[in-house]
């Protein structure tokens, strides 16, 4: 059967999703195709890796929306469908299963996969990932029967599994290549920070540390070697070394990728018929100097609401302020704004208190502002962003500097 | 169970059977009531949640915490004495016919 879509969606995450349904919202009434490789209704990916795995938030609590919606606002959801290509010259797509969609417009919203850990022992049992909901699952059940678990890298996902398996009672190990947390995002203040504090829950945190092999016995996992020739003994070996961005339908189409699919400030690709969103593309933000990849729910999201305006006629650039959030534990991290390649930080509040925010600066222009503790330094943030206002690091060092009442005057 | 009722802006509303401890957002998304965002998935990163609580049940919700009333400072129609951020509301059963008042827009 030849299925047709005046928008076709491929990729059904938060990005996806978002798209077809702002382009509900916006009034759009022709036919909108949402195909998804994995099988079910779309799910809210932070509570993976937080509330899931901690076993207070159960599968049905995940759905975006339930399947009622996709009836009664006439969005066919491909669930368990595979893109295989895209045929750019007959424009539609075509399915693992033979089938063919056409498309009048097409949206690449095909996520990233996870880095592989490449070394001897990856492909033994007890080895997880963590990106699905399966594989979210998955990590809950084995975490349940583990002792001890090791986790390699130290990024957003590492640290937030870490402190769930340790609340769990677990041995956690986290191998981090680099000699802070979360190095790639966020400033060294902050890094530091979250050492300590995931030091004082009792994780043992390894940095300038890789795995060289993981050990099994009878197929199973049983310890990490690391790079400095010690052994860890683990039940559960958690790779979280970030991702890699699915480009692989728009490169076999011919569409230009650079680590992901390259798109314009309007989200476009070079043929106008095809978009590109959320974690696969590369695009130029005004918060950075260089086309970036923002893997994030609000990116994803914004990014879905963006395309879904310009298909239906509001067309204009993407130029939403970027917002994260973690939590580790008892702390909850929020960043505003690009923070990478900040040269400078300047703390206000208190980091012993576990309420401090740091105001990253390059060039004497403000990048964002990470928070713990303090959400009015982040909505702030986020306002003054927003707005391009100025702030220069000699104001921030100020001793009564307050980023509320600047953000209010701003 | 308890219920609770949405009115959107202009003035149709929605009963909603609640089960006790869900949230007023989950239960607006997972019974497909619009008006209603709550992008961050109730994590009290956003206020694409934001809801006018009737004056009559007000006093029965638990007070606004630090966080909530932030993100209250965000909420793209004005924030006015009675609203409330509805990830932030579990359903009880003397919160039986709770009415909230959706705003116009959530972002």
């Amino acid at each position: 059967m030849l299925r047709h879509g005046a928008v076709v969606i491929v990729g059904a995450g938060q990005a996806g999703l978002q798209t077809a349904v702002s382009l509900r919202s916006a009034g759009f009434e022709r036919s909108v195709v949402l195909i998804g490789a994995e099988p079910g209704l779309p799910y809210e990916h932070p509570p993976l890796s937080k509330a899931l795995l901690a076993g207070t938030a159960q599968p049905k609590d995940v759905a975006l929306r339930p399947e009622s919606y996709f009836d009664s606002h006439e969005v066919e959801l491909l669930a368990g469908e595979r893109v295989v290509a895209v045929e750019r010259d007959m424009r539609r797509v075509l399915l693992e299963s033979g089938a063919a969609v056409r498309y009048e417009h097409l949206v690449l919203a095909t996520g990233a996969v996870n880095r592989r850990l490449e070394c001897p022992g990856c492909e033994l049992d007890g080895v997880l990932s963590l990106r699905t909901l399966a594989q979210a699952l998955e990590l809950r059940e084995r975490l349940l029967d583990a002792e001890r678990v090791a986790i390699v890298g130290a990024g957003f996902i590492g640290l937030e599994v870490a402190a769930v398996a340790r609340a769990m009672g677990k041995q956690v190990d986290v191998f981090e290549l680099a000699e802070l947390p979360m190095g790639r995002v966020v400033s060294e203040p902050t890094a530091r920070f979250f050492a300590r504090a995931h030091r004082r829950e009792g994780v043992h945190l390894h940095f300038n540390s890789g795995v060289r092999r993981i050990v099994g016995d009878g197929g199973r996992a049983r310890a990490v070697e690391t790079s400095d020739g010690d052994t860890v003994l683990a039940d559960v070996v958690l790779v979280a070394i970030g991702i890699v961005p699915d480009d692989e339908l728009a490169a076999v189409a011919g569409l230009p990728v650079a680590g992901g699919v390259r798109v314009d400030q309007r989200l476009l690709t070079p043929d106008p018929a095809i978009s590109a969103i959320g974690d696969c593309a590369r695009f130029p933000s005004p918060f950075a100097d260089r086309p970036v990849i923002l893997e994030s729910v609000q990116n994803a999201c914004d990014q879905g609401r963006a395309v879904a305006a310009r298909v239906s006629g509001d067309d204009r650039a993407y130029t939403a302020v970027p917002w994260f959030w973690s939590d580790q534990g008892q702390l909850r991290l929020q960043i505003a704004g690009l923070t990478v390649g900040a040269q400078d930080a300047v703390v206000i509040g208190d980091p012993e208190q576990g309420r401090f925010s740091a105001l990253c600066f390059a060039g004497g222009r403000l990048l964002g502002v990470e928070s713990v503790g303090r959400p009015g330094d982040h909505v702030a943030a986020r306002k003054l962003l927003a707005r391009r206002a100025s702030l220069s690091p000699e104001q921030a060092r100020r001793a009564d500097f307050d980023l509320k009442a600047y953000a209010r005057a701003a | 169970m308890p219920k609770v009722i949405y009115q959107s802006p202009d003035g149709a509303r929605t009963e909603i059977d609640a089960p006790v401890g869900a949230t007023v957002r989950n239960l607006a998304l997972a019974n497909g009531v619009d008006g209603i965002v709550g992008e961050c998935g109730g994590e009290l990163m956003c206020a694409s949640c934001h809801v006018y609580v009737d004056e009559q049940f007000l006093e029965r919700l638990p007070p606004v915490q630090e966080e909530e009333d932030e993100m209250l400072e965000s909420t793209a129609c004005e924030r006015l004495s009675n609203s409330r951020l509805s990830c932030q509301i579990k359903m009880t059963d003397e919160l039986d016919g709770l009415l909230v008042r959706l705003p116009e827009e959530q972002l």
